[in-house]
């Protein structure tokens, strides 16, 4: 049924529709309308799960950590610090293989301290493990929670889910959703059977010290079902495509690349904005296009490799820095045209939309217009440079 | 693809933790023993038994010798020796 909702709301609905058997999750901005709403939904009895207040998010994390391990279907939600609090036990969900949903209302880290949206949080945590989806827009966020559940849970996967919607621009934006049925949503996700869990009929440990002799073999499995992952996650999103109607690869998503001649690679929402200037750039014969990545890890090199080798210009938008070196998503798409035969004349790297400066058409337009003239190395987009001083005297 | 990812309960038993014993290992004197218990009851790995006055012993097998029993003994009827004098 198509609704006009606030993404929060979406994903709330979409979450219940899952029938995770325990929330747990602590509020931060700009995640919190998503959680109020699943406490409201659990209080009034739409939803048989146990909703656990904590006192953070390191707990919060914890509690689905062992509400998984213990072989139910949990969700937790967080943002920013949040995230970076849970850190600890982000990286032990992933390493005890249990399928975890988790929303990151994606969103920009202390300090200056800021509650708008960019990609820092998600992306700082990108070597922990989960999966990492990127929605670009609410329909997007509402069906990558289902895909997120029927992934995490695949017997040869076991990996925890990350979906990551731009914090307050979608988590907060209004759009018509369609939300399945609950018919529907149980017919593509049966009920969370675990492989293993905790139990005392059948006693065993998980998550023990390992000594030297056991810990390569542990990690070298969670690096090889990633691998395994990026082969499993089209064809589950093609699933999805033939139960809801609505296209995914799951992957990446390329737009206008026929013919493109300069193409600029994001993620999130931006690329919405980014699709608009194609559009309009296309009407005056510009040769442009958009390169969409929705899973940042594993991270797809080979289709992106496949989808840019014969376009001659691309530029790669960061929402996020890896401070001291290259953007991150720079440097991961650099990486996978390293040492290969084909590969576009220039990969330009820009930054822009940091703690929620807006990311315009004119930006984007920028962009398309800098990328021309020679490759761009991190360059920042609408930056101000009169905030800039060489003493900090001069800023007090 | 899986690694090492869960273990069965009796995986301590499996896993012998003698070898990280370095310097000393103890000695049950037998002498002066009361069967206070103190020493079964204190050992970090479980490893000691026993029943009886001056009939407690360690398994070697698991004793990671770090020495808590010796410490404890209230009648010094247990003592810290050197590993290779035994």
């Amino acid at each position: 049924m198509r609704e006009l909702l606030e993404g929060s709301m979406a994903v709330a609905k979409i979450v219940q529709l899952c029938k995770p058997g325990v929330v747990s999750a602590y509020p931060i901005t700009p995640q919190t309308h998503i959680v109020e709403e699943l406490a409201q939904i659990v209080a009034d009895g739409h939803l048989d799960a146990q909703f656990v207040n904590v006192e953070s998010e390191h707990s919060a994390a914890s509690v689905v950590l062992g509400a998984s391990a213990a072989g139910v279907r949990s969700y937790t939600a967080t943002s920013s610090q949040g995230l970076l609090l849970m850190a600890e036990v982000v990286f032990n969900i992933a390493g005890m293989r249990l399928p975890v949903v988790m929303t990151t209302a994606v969103r920009s880290i202390s300090a200056p301290i800021n509650i708008w949206n960019d990609h820092q949080d998600a992306v700082s945590l990108r070597d922990a493990g989960w999966i990492q989806l990127h929605a670009e827009d609410i329909q997007e966020a509402v069906d990558l929670h289902l895909i997120a559940y029927k992934l995490a849970e695949n017997k040869s996967i076991m990996l925890p889910v990350m979906v990551c919607m731009d914090g307050f621009l979608l988590t907060h934006g209004m759009e018509t959703v369609n939300i399945p049925t609950q018919e529907e949503v149980d017919k593509f996700l049966p009920p969370y059977k675990a492989p293993y869990k905790l139990d005392v009929e059948n006693p065993m440990t998980l998550g023990p010290l390992v000594d030297p002799e056991s810990y390569m073999e542990a990690r070298y499995a969670l690096n090889e079902t990633h691998k395994e992952a990026l082969e499993f996650i089209p064809k589950l999103a093609a699933d999805f495509s033939k139960a809801f109607g609505r296209t995914y690869n799951g992957l990446i998503e390329g737009y206008q690349l026929k013919d493109a001649e300069r193409v600029i690679v994001a993620m999130g929402s931006t690329c919405g904005t980014i699709k608009e200037v194609v559009d309009e750039l296309r009407k005056k014969g510009k040769k442009v296009g958009l390169l969409k990545v929705t899973c940042l890890r594993p991270f797809p090199a080979n289709a992106i490799y496949e989808a840019l080798k014969s376009i001659p210009k691309v530029a790669v938008v960061d929402r996020a820095l890896s401070v001291g070196s290259f953007a991150p998503l720079l440097a991961d798409i650099k990486a996978a045209f390293f040492g290969k035969a084909k590969r576009p004349k220039t990969i330009s790297s820009f930054i822009l939309g940091l703690g929620g400066r807006d990311i315009t058409k004119d930006s984007i337009k920028e962009i398309f217009r800098l990328m021309v003239v020679k490759e761009r190395q991190g360059e920042f987009i609408d930056l101000k440079p009169e905030l800039l001083k060489d003493n900090y005297e001069d800023t007090l | 693809m899986f690694g090492p990812l869960t273990c069965k309960s009796g995986s301590s038993r499996k896993n012998k933790t003698g070898p990280w014993r370095t310097e000393s290992r103890p000695k049950f004197l037998k002498k002066n023993c009361i069967a206070c218990n103190m020493c079964l009851l204190a050992c970090p790995e479980a490893c000691i038994s026993g029943q009886g006055k001056n009939n407690y012993d360690f398994d070697p097998d698991y004793c990671k010798g770090c020495g808590i029993c010796a410490r404890l003994c209230p009648k010094q009827d247990i003592e810290m020796i050197k590993e290779e004098c035994q």
